[in-house]
């Protein structure tokens, strides 16, 4: 075994250990959904930093942010406009969500639709949405979780399923023993590894490649030479396409399961409004991996599979200790994402789902939602032996348009009644069929191209989603009131999002 | 009017969503086009911006 490799297996056995210590931190009662899924509600600003930052820059981020820079050039940064917008919207939107599910006991944003808006079928509609779109989402953390393994070559590309089914096994075990508490207690190794990782690549990297003018150079001549050419700017033409996904992605950001359940384990409302301005340290990161994979490009790393430019940097350019203490980055990476993802459906499902048949939070609620993030990693360890990656990926595409559909009943709803319920539920369906419908016609990529007026628009799929979800709800909205039906009681106050 | 603060926040969209304004090479900073090093910079002004904006509509009680 090489040392790379045995530093990558001690470090996901620490974690591990730290995984299943984590269920005595604070001395909770873990029968309680609360406590096992939102860690009492208790986390403090700095280790609500460590677990958002943990969870939100996933290693499939890592991996593939570089990755896109490294195929398609400039179009691929918009991951950093993306980084930077998303957080006045937290800023704005979750202060205010965090109030309220406090006040009114919240796990899940299905929680508040349900109160908000007291209809049972958008409720769960709600529910189902964010637990379609975290399936692929965790998928994608064990494909770049394999971008590493695969790099041993005693492991290879089909030896490394064993390594990811144990990782992943070891991490559903965890998950049902401590809760949310194990990724983030777990966030503190992964965040300090990726940091350090990190900012060794971007010294020793680009100075071993003759710095970042030659580059640039070097990277803006090979794209121009490939069999489908890139460019290290913009054409005119991709400025739409650039500002929708970077706009369209920043909004949906926030309303994942897994964001979602990270910052309702805030202790005060304060400390998500001090890490809205902290955590984008954690998108400068982004930012300087995103230009690694140029560095891929000048070093001339030819591959077919661009998921695995930064492994094979790694594998280049560091002694062999740290390649495995870099990888060990990544992998942990994928493990805290994952396991706060698995948390967020389960609670979607336990809370909204099944709570139907159970009025009140207990103990059999937690049990339930314990057993299904077992069955939600499993699945997920499932998806990545069945489907293809190039599917996976689209997958998670089309999870991103999905997701970005909750944004009327759930964001809006945090202001204004004025939409009806059923009008939602409608706009919602509308918007999930034309994300589809318009994946399928531009074959599963992100951004589709509208024709009108003698003119075309290629912009971000998820947003033109929402587009066509606003325009019903709101049309429906206008119908269902000229007629006076639809109504429904609201049982939030106003003093509840003060 | 302390919400008044929250405008500033328009500012990080502006500066960053409308690429024409930055997509070009020069000037460069450490050898890096300005295309990059620009949007990178956003990423700390967002950061200051928000700090200012959390700090100056505090409410009494926040902890």
């Amino acid at each position: 075994m090489s040392s790379s490799a045995a530093i990558l297996a001690i470090a996901v056995l620490a974690v591990t250990a730290m995984g299943f210590f984590a269920a005595r931190w604070g001395g909770a009662n873990l029968d309680n959904l609360e406590q096992w899924a939102l860690g009492g509600r208790s986390f403090g600003t700095i280790v609500s930093w460590f677990l958002l930052g943990g969870d939100l820059y996933t290693a499939y981020t890592f991996i593939a942010v570089p990755a896109l820079v490294y195929g398609i050039g400039a179009l691929g940064f918009f991951a950093v406009p993306y980084a930077t917008v998303a957080y006045p919207i937290a800023l704005i939107v979750l202060a205010r969500f965090w109030n309220v599910a406090r006040r009114r006991g919240y796990v899940t944003t299905a929680d508040f639709v349900r109160d908000r808006y007291g209809d049972r079928t958008l409720e769960v509609a709600i529910a189902a949405t964010g637990v379609v779109a975290a399936m692929p989402y965790i998928a994608l953390q064990l494909i770049g979780m394999r971008a590493v393994f695969a790099q041993f070559g005693t492991l290879g590309a089909g030896g490394s399923l064993p390594a990811l089914t144990v990782a992943f096994v070891l991490l559903g075990a965890y998950t049902y023993t401590s809760g949310l508490r194990a990724p983030a207690m777990i966030a503190f190794v992964k965040d300090t590894l990726i940091y350090v990782a990190v900012i060794a690549a971007v010294v020793v990297i680009p100075a071993r490649l003759g710095g970042w003018a030659h580059i640039f150079a070097v990277s803006q001549a090979r794209l121009a030479q490939r069999l489908h050419p890139a460019a290290i700017y913009l054409l005119p033409s991709q400025y739409f396409t650039y500002a929708t996904m970077a706009f369209g992605s920043a909004l949906s950001l926030f309303i994942y399961p897994h964001a979602i359940t990270s910052v309702l384990a805030a202790r005060s409302r304060a400390v998500i409004r001090r890490n809205a301005a902290l955590l984008p340290v954690y998108s400068l990161l982004l930012g300087l991996l995103a230009l690694l994979g140029y560095c891929a490009v000048a070093a001339g790393i030819a591959v077919k599979d661009a998921n695995s430019v930064v492994p094979l940097l790694f594998v280049r350019y560091f002694p062999d200790w740290f390649a495995g203490v870099a990888d060990a980055a990544v992998v942990i990476g994928a493990l805290v994402p994952a396991a706060v993802m698995c948390i967020g459906a389960a609670n979607l499902f336990a809370s909204n789902v099944f709570r139907e048949f159970c009025p009140e939070r207990s103990a059999v609620e937690t049990l339930v939602a314990k057993l299904l993030t077992l069955a939600i990693a499993g699945f997920a360890l499932l998806f990545i032996f069945f489907v293809p990656v190039p599917y996976a990926i689209d997958f998670q595409l089309l999870g991103g348009a999905l997701m970005l559909q909750i944004f009327p009943a759930f964001v809006l709803g945090l202001w204004t009644r004025w939409f009806q319920p059923k009008a939602l539920l409608l706009g919602w369906a509308c918007g999930l069929a034309a994300s589809c419908a318009m994946a399928y016609a531009s074959g599963f990529a992100p951004n589709y191209t509208v024709r009108a007026f003698g003119g075309s628009l290629t912009g971000f799929i998820a947003l033109y989603g929402l587009i066509v979800n606003l325009l019903v709800s709101t049309f429906a909205t206008l119908l269902l009131r000229a007629l006076r039906l639809g109504a429904s009681i609201d049982s939030t106050t106003a003093g509840d999002f003060a | 009017m302390r919400r008044g603060w929250y405008l500033l926040l328009i500012l990080p969209f502006a500066g960053t969503l409308i690429p024409p304004l930055y997509n070009r090479a020069s000037p460069t900073l450490f050898g890096m086009p300005f295309f990059y090093w620009y949007q990178l910079a956003w990423v700390l002004v967002t950061a200051a911006l928000l700090g200012l904006v959390v700090e100056l509509t505090r409410k009494d009680g926040d902890v």
